[in-house]
């Protein structure tokens, strides 16, 4: 997938739980989930649920304690999405 | 010395009125919010009436950000936190947008469940094992406690954040909780209130008791009838009501408006001795509940004006009358005027002391008593004990000086509360 593509599809997805639209306004790749975009840091799961039917996949426990930042979400949703691919 | 407490503010979410001035208007016009429930039908219970608060999605939109209605699930949060911000902006006072909580001001809101729906999504997913795609709302939604830390984080409260349950005494046990924490000096200000959660997931139990009328499904106005001789069983209701209580001192010094004074009350347990079981009074225990009440007031039995009851509508209500009557030793004419606000909303379980502890209220500063509904034939027992003008079937209009309220629930559980109007001197 374009990577423009799913950091546009991310955004949408982290805009309902982020408690500061400037912050995501300039979303980018090294954009902090809690520090930046202010999200309770309880509606993170609630992020990677979202991930996970936006783009029909599944992460384990492990790749989600990563998730805490725009660059490791992409990273995890296309290694994902490649083990799709191999399938 | 200890304070003196009193009502500043109040907020309703009621089957026949959401919101203080459209509650106030149905209560002295006799409006039922008693309705036909298709669920309740469908799912084939023997009661298929119910009250239920009707709330539009714009109205909600006010009280909820998009992302706290996200997979939200819980009626009873929903009511609760709608009439303690109600009460809260009633009361005068604003929600403090500073870093530092406001260290004077707590709330007692009490349930008696939380979450019952959402609760059911879950065990739903659980046992699709999808555990891990719950979302993280379901312990705020469903513990007990929701509705006082949904109610604490809305108007930034740094005192007893905290919730009781009692069965149907919860809502009146928990202004008497509210009013001894500023009594004593530890609070200046309290919200307090009770909330209890919509449908049938929460009502079955009772419905399977066969404690709810089941003769009433094509006429559900006509449903609820507290002391008539056709009292066939209570109907379900659900909602919630609150209270600010503050101290008279705070009350006067910001110069807030003061609805009443609460001057004192009593809740105690017949502890499911003597007559009393689970789910049956102890009326011993009732009559003590009541006279202590009215000792801790420091008023006589003769100054009530005005009794709300708990009066549900089942064989028990005789019952009631009489405890009422052997414990302010009053019969006949002499017997106070006493309603039951179950007549026009039914029975709201956990949030039932609450509204009708509003309703006392209401009726307590603007001068009048709420009409009984669906009483036209009354029970011979009671009218044994009192006399039927004592049970005004239309709205009058008097100068009331001191309401009674009182509440009892499952597990012998008694709580009576006097409410007075306050003279300014």
């Amino acid at each position: 997938m374009d990577r423009q593509l799913l950091l546009s599809k991310l955004k949408t997805i982290v805009a309902s739980y982020s408690h500061d639209k400037d912050a995501l306004e300039y979303l980018s790749e090294t954009t902090d989930f809690t520090k930046d975009l202010k999200i309770n840091s309880a509606n993170l799961v609630d992020v990677v649920l979202d991930v996970e039917e936006e783009f029909d996949i599944e992460i384990d426990n492990l790749s989600m304690e990563r998730m805490l930042n725009v660059s490791a979400a992409i990273e995890i949703i296309e290694s994902k999405l490649k083990e799709i691919d191999r399938k | 010395m200890p304070n003196r407490v009193v009502i500043t503010g109040m907020g309703v979410v009621a089957p026949n009125g959401v919101g203080l001035k459209p509650f106030l208007e149905a209560i002295q016009l006799g409006r039922s919010g008693i309705v036909k429930d298709a669920q309740l039908e469908a799912l084939q219970f023997s009661c298929q009436i119910a009250g239920k608060p009707v709330l539009p999605e714009a109205l909600i939109a006010r009280y909820f950000s998009e992302l706290e209605w996200r997979n939200f699930n819980s009626s009873g949060i929903l009511y609760g936190v709608i009439a303690a911000m109600d009460a809260w902006q009633d009361a005068g006072l604003s929600v403090a947008a500073t870093e530092e909580p406001d260290w004077d001001s707590g709330t007692i809101f009490g349930t008696g469940t939380s979450g019952v729906d959402k609760f059911r999504e879950a065990i739903y997913k659980i046992d699709e094992l999808q555990a891990r795609k719950l979302g993280s709302t379901v312990v705020a939604q469903t513990m007990a406690s929701g509705i006082s830390a949904y109610i604490g984080g809305k108007l930034g409260l740094g005192n007893q954040v905290s919730t009781n349950s009692s069965a149907c005494t919860t809502g009146t046990e928990s202004i008497l909780m509210a009013y001894e924490r500023i009594k004593s000096g530890q609070a200046v200000r309290m919200l307090a209130g009770s909330t209890s959660d919509s449908g049938p997931y929460i009502w079955a139990g009772f419905d399977a008791m066969r404690v709810c009328t089941f003769k009433h499904n094509g006429a559900p106005e006509q449903g609820s009838r507290p002391m008539s001789a056709s009292a066939s069983g209570f109907v379900p209701g659900s909602g919630a009501g609150a209270l600010v209580l503050e101290s008279l001192e705070s009350a006067v010094s910001r110069g807030a408006r003061i609805y009443a004074e609460v001057l004192g009350g009593n809740i105690n347990s017949g502890g499911q001795r003597g007559t009393g079981t689970m789910t049956a009074p102890n009326a011993m225990a009732v009559q003590r509940c009541i006279a202590t009440a009215v000792s801790d007031s420091g008023i006589n039995a003769a100054d009530i004006d005005l009794i709300n009851g708990h009066l549900t509508a089942t064989s028990k209500d005789a019952l009631e009358v009489e405890n009422w009557s052997i414990a302010l030793q009053r019969t006949g004419k002499d017997f106070p005027a006493i309603n039951s606000l179950k007549s026009m909303v039914g029975h709201c379980l956990s949030a039932a002391g609450s509204i009708e502890s509003v309703a006392a209220v209401l009726q307590l500063y603007h001068g009048f008593i709420a009409p009984n509904l669906n009483c036209e034939d009354l029970h011979p027992e009671i009218t044994g004990l009192i006399d039927a003008s004592c049970i005004p079937q239309q709205m009058t209009t008097e100068d009331l000086r001191v309401v009674a309220k009182a509440s009892f629930g499952f597990g012998d559980v008694n709580a009576c509360i006097i409410f007075k109007k306050l003279i300014a001197s």
